[in-house]
């Protein structure tokens, strides 16, 4: 079991609420995932050759303010930053490739939660109450988020091996359920160059995606094929640069709920999450059906 | 009538108080999709949840009547042995699991795995069905007044199935069946008793082909 949750706001005047929308919705899904929680949330969009890349180490009293140093002498670029308790936000102009490899060497023990002129991963271990409260989720504000709370079953419980994962420039996971044929597939997607960090058969399906989207399908072509290469139980949320996409395994034991307002669409893996959500009473309310893409976009 | 508010009431104090009545009504406030709402009730006690309900609402169920004003997440009415349980709005999947006895209606639709195993119970969906309804129905019926899933009722051992509209596909062994005058009559009489002005002549009979009740050697190297 765990829980997930979606939220697309409409209206550019309630993006100020979004993230006293989301964290009440994650907090209630703590009966479905008590171990650890996080979530992706999108905000204003980096100018043209800036990424915004969130980073995470495990020391909180880990030096960021040296890492931007070192950065900015390593670009000659200006680099911004921001601490929120393990994870930092980086504002850095440089390209992609130059900013994985500049990490790579300078900070070994950095994790790359997200990139891209949108996003911003943080997830950590803990109760979603935990996890919400030391991010400071309730004050947040953007166009749209998703999030996840985890109750492992596949792997050990580890910031890491927490939900969403990143599957490529603004792009993110999360996952309800259990794929049977990770093993096989992390096999084959590593001689195709797709890297992995835990044992998680999330990645695995994270890792899938973007080797698709490397491949040069969409994201539409990329969620049908999911549903012949991946065996197993699962409901998605998939976080895009415009907004977000759920699709249900054809044999839909995972739940999922959508709502749709006006203002918002929300998705959630029961009712519970959505029901403090303003004028859900009036809201549009239906289950996701099987194999089913369903997708929001800003666009 | 007794008002129980979920705002300020936990859920097990609602369903302590109906497991030590005998008789009475409720109507519960606030329950946002609270689960486990109206569990175990064993007297003729009534039930009124105005709003949508989280799972296993009414499970177990003996004697009792439970409304629900709104949708129902997963196994409403689930092991259900006698009564009534009504839900205004839709329901979510495997509605009637198991259930004995007992009489489920649902206004809106249900998705899949409706009456998954049913004993007994009658359903009555005013909407459409998912995929698997009434896998494994083993007694009772199944009633569909609009459109049924994939692989309707897949492994059927005796339940009655009967819809109104198209389904999508019959599971292993689930096949249509002759609507003989005892069915049109069975039939009308639960269609009244669910309020539904359907006519029974516009519903077709599913049912057991009774196939795969004996192992047949003939197969065996299928297995």
């Amino acid at each position: 079991m765990c829980g997930i949750a979606g939220l697309f706001l409409k209206n550019p005047d309630s993006e100020k609420d979004l993230g006293a929308m989301l964290a009440p919705m994650l907090e209630t899904l703590c009966g479905r995932g008590p171990d650890s929680a996080g979530f992706a949330i999108y905000d204003a969009t980096t100018p043209e050759g800036t990424f915004k890349v969130s980073l995470y180490h495990p020391d909180i009293a880990f030096d960021w303010q040296g890492l931007a140093n070192e950065l900015q002498a390593r670009t000659g670029q200006p680099v911004k930053h921001s601490v929120n308790s393990t994870h930092a936000l980086f504002h850095i102009a440089a390209h992609e490739a130059e900013i994985r490899a500049v990490l790579a060497e300078v900070v070994a023990d950095v994790t790359i939660m997200s990139l891209g002129r949108r996003i911003q991963i943080m997830k950590e271990t803990g109760t979603p109450h935990d996890v919400v409260s030391r991010f400071g989720v309730h004050g947040m504000r953007g166009s749209h988020a998703i999030g996840h709370t985890r109750m492992a079953t596949e792997s050990a419980v580890t910031t890491a091996g927490s939900h969403p994962f990143s599957t490529g420039r603004d792009l993110c996971l999360v996952h309800n359920g259990s794929l049977s044929n990770h093993s096989r597939l992390r096999k084959t997607l590593q001689r195709e160059g797709i890297d992995f960090r835990t044992d998680n058969d999330t990645e695995v399906a994270a890792g899938y995606l973007s080797w698709r989207l490397q491949q040069g399908l969409t994201l539409q072509e990329a969620l049908e094929a999911s549903l012949q290469d991946l065996d197993g139980f699962f409901t998605f949320a998939v976080g895009t640069a415009e907004g977000f996409a759920v699709l249900r395994d054809p044999i839909a034991c995972k739940p999922a709920v959508l709502a749709e307002t006006a203002d918002y669409v929300a998705m959630a893996s029961e009712y519970r999450a959505l029901a403090g959500l303003p004028g859900i009473e009036h809201a549009r309310l239906w289950e996701p059906e099987p194999a089913v893409i369903y997708n929001w976009s800003r666009s | 009538m007794r008002e129980i508010d979920l705002e300020s009431t936990p859920v097990r104090e609602l369903n302590r108080e109906l497991h030590d009545s005998i008789a009475g009504t409720w109507r519960v406030l606030n329950p946002r999709g609270a689960h486990a709402l109206a569990v175990g009730i064993h007297a003729p006690l009534r039930i009124e949840i105005a709003g949508h309900a989280g799972y296993y609402c009414a499970g177990m169920n003996q004697e009792g009547t439970v409304i629900i004003e709104g949708n129902v997440a997963t196994g409403v009415a689930e092991n259900m042995m006698s009564g009534l349980v009504h839900v205004y709005g839709h329901a979510s999947q495997s509605a009637g699991a198991t259930a004995h006895g007992g009489l489920l209606i649902i206004e809106g639709d249900a998705s899949a795995r409706c009456g998954i195993s049913m004993k007994g119970v009658e359903i009555v969906v005013k909407g459409s069905v998912g995929h698997m309804s009434a896998f494994m129905g083993q007694a009772g019926a199944l009633v569909v007044h609009g459109d049924a899933g994939d692989a309707l009722g897949d492994s059927l051992y005796e339940a009655k199935l009967f819809v109104r509209g198209r389904v999508a596909s019959l599971g292993a062994d689930c096949v249509e069946k002759e609507m003989r005058e005892e069915h049109l009559a069975s039939l009308t009489a639960l269609l009244e008793r669910s309020g539904s002005d359907a006519d029974a002549k516009d519903f077709r009979r599913y049912g057991s082909s009774r196939k795969l009740y004996n192992f047949q050697g003939d197969h065996a190297s299928h297995y």
